[in-house]
């Protein structure tokens, strides 16, 4: 199929050009900005909709192109693959929405829709790295596509959070090539295989390999927010609310639990991984983080803060069903990458919604909210019990696949109260929440607000893709077992690598 | 056509006399005489990818008593990269100068400093490696000396002595050789020298001059204040070509003639002045207050790397590897050229719109020169190592070298040089996103603002994804015939 093969080029384009023409775009130009963003994302949308149908009939689609002697950038599409392309599309798709709402009277709308584009191509990229070499190319491109987003607003605060995660991203960066370049030297190139490759290499040395992960891991785990390696995180939320949303749903994050999953099945092989004992070692770094990060929300009254906290806790998700061995800890954990996406966009939406609308930036000016915005604290409240795992939203079906593959694999003792202490502890962050909003009397005066025009709470461009991904989040969790829902795929997956 | 590599050297000599005596139409006698020397380059590369590495002798005179001139895969590639620097930055200098007796005066100069720089790129004796290299070094100290300015002049004439003591000591070095061997043809040394103190001392007098030449640290302390005040076009040659020639004699007489000579230890030495320069020079350029300062700095760091690989180098065993980390030391330094060229000329626009280069100042460029700060960012990508350009590549295979050659020290020295480049060039970009008014008017694709554009992509997305048959090329066409 050649189409199929020029298909991940495609999905690159389709949000590169765009991206580029924006930057010539003058800034009154709003019609023709708005055009070239919605066709990228609708462009991408129907490519990936191809590429689903190819990769669950196993087309294999595979372009190389010679860099220097033994690097290639290779840029294939596999089963999980699809998964990070698919969330990054449509929720690209949803937060360009909720960006042009946003941003309609700000300066500098073509930079940061310029950059914007740069950002979910980097993150596309990364999803569609055939090898380790592209991997870290687009890994990098990554950092330096998202760092004018989160420095947007100029501002001291800005310019300094921005820093800090250029700090700690590049720094893992650097990491992260030392052990890919270290791996390059003693087992050559490595192109990503389901089941892993180095299991077959046996010439090599158990304890270069322990390196090599750890230096990967490092370097993954910056992006990832893994304990110690999260600081950056609750800083970088002073980007604009399109870009938090994003960062924490898409793309920084995920792509370095994305990466995480990617070494650890599709490089070591996940039999291997744990034969080497590097899985107990990750297993433990993310529990940590997973109860720490959850502590750490619990005292935060800023709102984004609290949502930052939480998100270092959630998508440690990923890693420990990364490093639980066993085919349902691996559904749980990949389900969870598109599971966590669509709830916590949908947080930071409505965040920036209060913020927007109302001035409301922490959680303690949210007294009577719910009244003031319905819709948009509705499908917060969505998404925060599913962030508890109250069924049957999505984060149900994820923390159930990671109880189940816990008790599959014996490692029920210390998985099972993990999980049930962050349950309770997200409970007990996000719920007071819900129990301002809903019950409490409204304040007579809100922080700031801004006169009402429309007929709905706020402008439709900033109260849909909420209510949008809010549905997403609970159709998710009711039609778990549909096909081509992530539950299904994400076992597809799971029957391939092992 | 096959004369390319006389008319390389021959046009820019009689642009250099044309524009002497007709300095009204100096400028496009220079753009012209440039743009054919750079097809001339062209052509040289293509006649070398075709039938390997060629000797011209001028006069058809043997070997030995006539000036050959020598063309090989590193020589070829290199010429085309300056040719490349100095078409760009004489397209952007024919709008720089806006005081005519200045212009005058800088277009013979310049065009005398191409005859030089291609000149001793194609030379294939010590004698005229000395000549050229002098010839080089007079015109770049007559041209910092152009903003005449109390510190530029200073910065000249410090440049001057210590670029004289350098050749000087090079000539030392070169004269020994002559007593030792009766020739000075590097293709024929390379096949008779021997390890003895003779050559040995020759050797070492050769190679400090050359390490003066080159800023290697500490030898560096001169680049600094030259290349930051002179005038943006000249800094751009200086920092991205003049510097580097040295680099590339050195390895000439280390890798091809000199083998024998060589002890792993003063490999080392050399590598370990190079980590110490990478720290040190990224160091400094993140306190520079200047950005020419601070670019200037960036070059001392640069240089640094460069010499990393030649313990690299001596260490591998012939082969792939050695030939991959040599192909990487010249992507570093093609990549450096372009790049740094890049960031001068666009700290030109800066100056030249602001009225200055304060890096503490520089608010509201962004704004005002979106362009050029563009150019900036694109140029410390490059600067950095990160892909997608050339010397992400380049790093890459500085780590994988060291790693072959168990030499693993030199990692660390590569990751923390990159973070510190990475501060350095981020700092600019801070200042330069953060609101001020420092200038009034906003400039749109301006026309001095194209070249450095130019450069820049060069560096980045060319060298980064199309530089793949570079290596091939430089396995398999390096070095030179007969001898």
């Amino acid at each position: 199929m050649d189409i199929f093969d020029s298909l991940p080029l495609l999905i690159l384009l389709s949000s590169l050009l765009p991206g580029l023409a924006i930057f010539l775009v003058r800034e009154e130009s709003h019609v023709l900005r708005t055009s070239l963003n919605l066709f990228g994302a609708l462009t991408k949308l129907g490519l990936v909709g191809l590429m689903i149908w190819g990769v669950f009939h196993e087309w294999v689609s595979d372009m190389r192109w010679q860099i220097a002697p033994g690097l290639e950038l290779v840029l294939h599409a596999d089963a999980l693959s699809v998964v990070f392309v698919t969330l990054s599309t449509v929720l690209w798709l949803v937060t360009t929405i909720y960006a042009i709402g946003y941003l309609e009277h700000s300066p500098h709308r073509s930079r940061f829709f310029g950059f914007f584009s740069l950002c979910v191509t980097a993150t596309v990229g990364l999803a569609l790295a055939g090898n380790l070499f592209t991997f870290v190319i687009f890994y990098e491109l990554l950092t330096l596509a998202t760092y004018p987003l989160v420095a947007h607003k100029g501002t001291p605060e800005a310019v300094r959070g921005a820093r800090i995660y250029l700090t700690y991203t590049l720094g893992g960066g650097v990491l992260l090539l030392i052990g890919v370049v270290w791996l390059h030297t003693i087992a050559g190139p490595i192109d990503f295989q389901e089941r892993g490759v180095l299991s077959d290499l046996t010439h090599l040395d158990p304890w270069t390999l322990r390196w090599i992960f750890l230096f990967m891991i490092i370097g993954l785990g910056v992006k990832a927010a893994l304990f110690p390696l999260h600081g950056w995180l609750p800083q970088a939320m002073v980007a604009p609310a399109p870009v938090s949303a994003l960062l924490h749903a898409v793309a920084v994050v995920k792509a370095g639990a994305f990466g995480i999953i990617r070494v650890v099945y599709d490089v070591f092989g996940v039999e291997y991984a744990d034969a080497l004992g590097l899985l107990p070692f990750l297993g433990a770094i993310a529990a940590f983080t997973i109860v720490y990060g959850s502590v750490k929300a619990l005292s935060q009254d800023h709102l984004k803060r609290r949502l930052a906290y939480s998100t270092i806790s959630q998508v440690s998700y990923i890693a420990l069903g990364t490093a639980i061995l066993g085919p349902l800890a691996t559904i749980g954990g990949i389900v969870h990458l598109v599971h966590q996406g669509v709830m916590k966009i949908t947080l930071f939406f409505a965040a920036g919604n209060y913020a927007e609308t109302l001035g409301i930036h922490h959680v303690s000016e949210m007294d009577g909210v719910g009244r003031r915005m319905p819709a948009t604290t509705l499908a917060f409240s969505i998404a925060a019990l599913g962030m508890i795992g109250i069924p049957p939203i999505a984060g149900f079906i994820s923390k159930w696949y990671l109880g189940l593959g816990a008790l599959q694999a014996g490692a029920g003792l210390w998985v099972i109260p993990v999980l049930v202490a962050s349950s309770l502890l997200n409970a007990a962050y996000f719920l007071p929440i819900l129990y301002r909003a809903w019950f409490k009397p409204a304040v007579v005066k809100w922080p700031a607000e801004k006169p009402r025009s429309g007929r709905w709470e706020i402008s439709g461009a900033l109260m849909w893709p909420p209510v949008i991904t809010a549905v997403l989040a609970l159709l998710f969790g009711l039609f778990a077992g549909a096909p081509f829902s992530p539950l299904e795929w994400a076992t597809l997956i799971a029957t391939r690598e092992y | 056509m096959s004369d390319a590599i006389i008319w390389v050297i021959m046009i820019p000599l009689l642009g250099s006399l044309i524009s002497l005596t007709w300095s009204r139409y100096a400028s496009f006698i220079a753009i012209t005489s440039n743009m054919l020397a750079l097809a001339a380059s062209i052509i040289i590369v293509r006649q070398v990818y075709q039938s390997g590495p060629f000797i011209h002798q001028l006069g058809s005179w043997q070997t030995g008593l006539g000036i050959s001139l020598r063309a090989d895969a590193l020589s070829s590639i290199l010429l085309v990269m300056s040719m490349s620097v100095i078409s760009a930055a004489t397209f952007y200098a024919s709008t720089y100068f806006t005081d005519a007796v200045k212009r005058a005066r800088f277009w013979p100069l310049w065009l005398m400093l191409v005859v030089a720089l291609n000149a001793l790129l194609l030379s294939g004796d010590l004698f005229n490696l000395y000549v050229t290299l002098e010839l080089l070094g007079l015109s770049a100290i007559a041209l910092t000396a152009l903003s005449d300015n109390r510190a530029a002049l200073q910065a000249a004439i410090r440049y001057l002595s210590i670029g004289l003591l350098g050749s000087l000591v090079f000539l030392a070095g070169v004269a020994l050789v002559y007593t030792g061997y009766g020739t000075l043809d590097l293709a024929t040394l390379s096949n008779v020298v021997q390890a003895s103190p003779l050559s040995q001392v020759a050797f070492g007098l050769m190679t400090a001059g050359l390490l003066i030449k080159s800023a290697l640290f500490p030898l560096h302390f001169w680049l600094p204040s030259a290349h930051a005040s002179a005038p943006a076009p000249v800094s751009a040659a200086l920092s991205a070509l003049v510097v580097k020639v040295a680099v590339y004699i050195l390895l000439r007489l280390w890798i091809d003639v000199f083998d024998p000579v060589l002890t792993p230890f003063s490999a080392m030495l050399l590598g370990m002045l190079g980590a110490i320069a990478v720290i040190w020079g990224s160091w400094q350029a993140l306190q520079a207050q200047r950005l020419k300062l601070m670019a200037a700095y960036s070059t001392v760091a640069q240089i640094g790397y460069l010499f990393i690989f030649l313990p690299l180098i001596v260490a591998l065993p012939d082969g792939p590897l050695k030939d991959a980390a040599y192909t990487a030391l010249l992507l570093m330094a093609l990549t450096h050229g372009f790049a740094k060229s890049a960031f001068f000329l666009s700290a030109g626009v800066i100056q030249q719109y602001c009225g200055h280069d304060r890096i503490a100042e520089l608010g509201g460029t962004a704004r005002a020169l979106p362009l050029t700060i563009f150019v900036i960012a694109l140029s410390g990508v490059a600067l950095i190592g990160l892909p997608p350009s050339g010397s992400f590549l380049g790093k890459w295979h500085l780590i994988s070298s060291s790693l072959h050659a168990g030499q693993w020290w030199w990692v660390p020295v590569i990751a923390a040089g990159s973070i510190l480049a990475t501060a350095y060039v981020f700092r600019i970009l801070g200042h330069a996103f953060a609101p001020g008014e420092g200038v009034d008017q906003v400039l749109k694709w301006g026309r001095e603002e194209i070249p450095a554009l130019i450069l820049a992509l060069l560096a980045t997305l060319i060298l980064g994804f199309g530089s793949a048959g570079l290596w091939d090329f430089v396995s398999q066409h390096n070095g030179f015939p007969g001898g």
